[in-house]
């Protein structure tokens, strides 16, 4: 028999998503951001969700969608502000979310350090700012550091550009983003592409992120635009 | 609404002055990340003479200039959301990866705008205290990049010192500051204090100590 982590079904390749699940999303805007698999947690209706991600959703499309559907109790990320967010502020400024703010490239590391079995990391990043409260300080070499942790999730929902039946995954430009990174921290990567291809056409020099570190690939052949989308007013559900 | 103070204020470099100085300041061959903004003015005025490859935290070193409306990707951004180009000899990668560029030492030059600079190098340019706090890379750019270049207004619109003897907003990184590019001056952070390293042709030091909380000296 062999491997094939190719699904068809959204809603079965989800089923396993349960309330209160820390679900980390990749994308930093909309390039890399898997719309489809987000409409499909909406349909799921998983709530109590934690979601890790760079930002906190754009209009009623997407992880905004899921915002909105009042599915998450909290958001750790970099960056939830955006010209076009309208449901995390909502929510936000009636104190109906959380919101844990962790620097980029902090978020990055914690996120890569679960992935890799490292429990915690120094970093000089914030240092001294507001963002250091509470976090143990120590000193290298005469420089000052805080102790980050690790950063895991249940779930990652992922866009890649191509896969094949192991898993193996190529990403487009900088839609790669956060995506394989996350794809190495959840207990289980769940993944849109838009192309599926036969093992022997992957080049293996080019792989990104190896299949080990994905469990189900589904096939979105057309992905929904986010800035389209909004300017067309669509909204989900 | 017309701000009464700015009557009596000394007209200052333009911003495209203020980015050809940062622009001459950068040598060849290095690797750097412009900020959102203004900064990114930076490299329509890096000479001939040298090559200069741009980091996009998102994952682009070797970013191009702004694609034609026909050329968009929007799969392919900058670290402002906004679509831009690769040129020949650039390369993606993955955000850890990216940011190992950034923390690891290996960008050479940052350049960020600012709300208040410290006499000792504190940058305070993330949080009013106000509204959805959201820092982005920058406590990541401060803390990594071998060079910190802020590029600022001298004044605030209410024309308050930017330059203090103490930040009050939250800091985005303490002590990180190399070189203020403001209207007015370049000054390098010094134990001493700001230090001119070119002072604008319309304004004395006498003028530059007023609106500078903290001491200046040539």
């Amino acid at each position: 028999m062999q491997i094939n982590k190719i699904k068809t079904d959204i809603s079965e390749m989800l089923s396993e998503v349960f309330d209160g699940a820390t679900i980390m999303v990749g994308g930093f805007g909309e390039a890399g951001s898997p719309i489809e698999l987000l409409h499909g947690l909406i349909d799921n209706g998983a709530k109590d969700l934690t979601i890790i991600a760079n930002n906190a959703g754009n209009g009623k499309v997407g992880l905004g969608a899921l915002i909105g559907q009042r599915q998450v109790k909290k958001v750790i990320c970099s960056f939830a502000r955006s010209a076009k967010g309208v449901t995390f502020p909502e929510l936000y400024n009636n104190g109906e979310i959380e919101l844990e703010v962790v620097p980029q490239g902090t978020l990055a590391e914690r996120i890569r350090a679960a992935g890799s079995g490292i429990p915690a990391f120094y970093t000089a990043t914030a240092v001294g700012t507001p963002l250091a409260i509470g976090k143990e300080e120590k000193v290298f070499k005469g420089k000052k550091y805080i102790l980050e942790e690790a950063l895991g999730a249940d779930f990652a929902f992922v866009k890649a550009d191509v896969s094949d039946r192991y898993g193996n995954l190529t990403f487009n430009k900088t839609a790669r983003n956060f995506n394989p990174i996350m794809c190495m921290a959840a207990k289980q990567s769940l993944v849109q592409v838009k192309k599926i291809i036969e093992p022997n056409l992957t080049n293996p020099e080019h792989v990104i992120t190896p299949g080990i570190f994905v469990q189900k690939v589904i096939k979105i052949e057309n992905p929904i635009i986010e800035t389209n989308a909004i300017e067309e007013g669509i909204i989900y559900p | 609404m017309k701000n009464v103070s700015s009557d009596n204020l000394i007209r200052g470099w333009d911003r495209n002055i203020m980015a050809s100085k940062i622009a001459d300041d950068l040598p060849h061959s290095s690797y750097v990340n412009l900020g959102i903004g203004m900064p990114e003015l930076v490299s329509q005025y890096i000479k001939e003479d040298r090559e200069i490859i741009y980091h996009s935290e998102n994952g682009l070193l070797g970013m191009g200039p702004t694609p034609n409306e026909n050329e968009v990707d929007l799969d392919l951004i900058n670290a402002g959301k906004k679509p831009v180009t690769i040129l020949p000899g650039g390369s993606f990668c993955h955000h850890a990866d990216s940011f190992s560029m950034i923390r690891g030492g290996h960008i050479d030059y940052c350049v960020l705008g600012a709300m208040e600079i410290s006499i000792n190098g504190d940058l305070a340019n993330w949080s009013t205290g106000k509204g959805i706090p959201a820092v982005g890379g920058a406590m990541d750019l401060v803390a990594g990049a071998k060079n910190v270049f802020v590029m600022t207004q001298h004044l605030t619109k209410e024309g308050k010192p930017k330059l203090v003897k103490q930040c009050t907003l939250p800091l985005t990184g303490a002590g990180v500051v190399s070189r203020v590019y403001s209207d007015y001056a370049v000054l390098d952070i010094t134990q001493k204090g700001f230090k001119i390293i070119e002072l604008n042709e319309e304004i004395s030091v006498e003028y530059l100590q007023t609106v500078t909380e903290g001491k200046v000296y040539q």
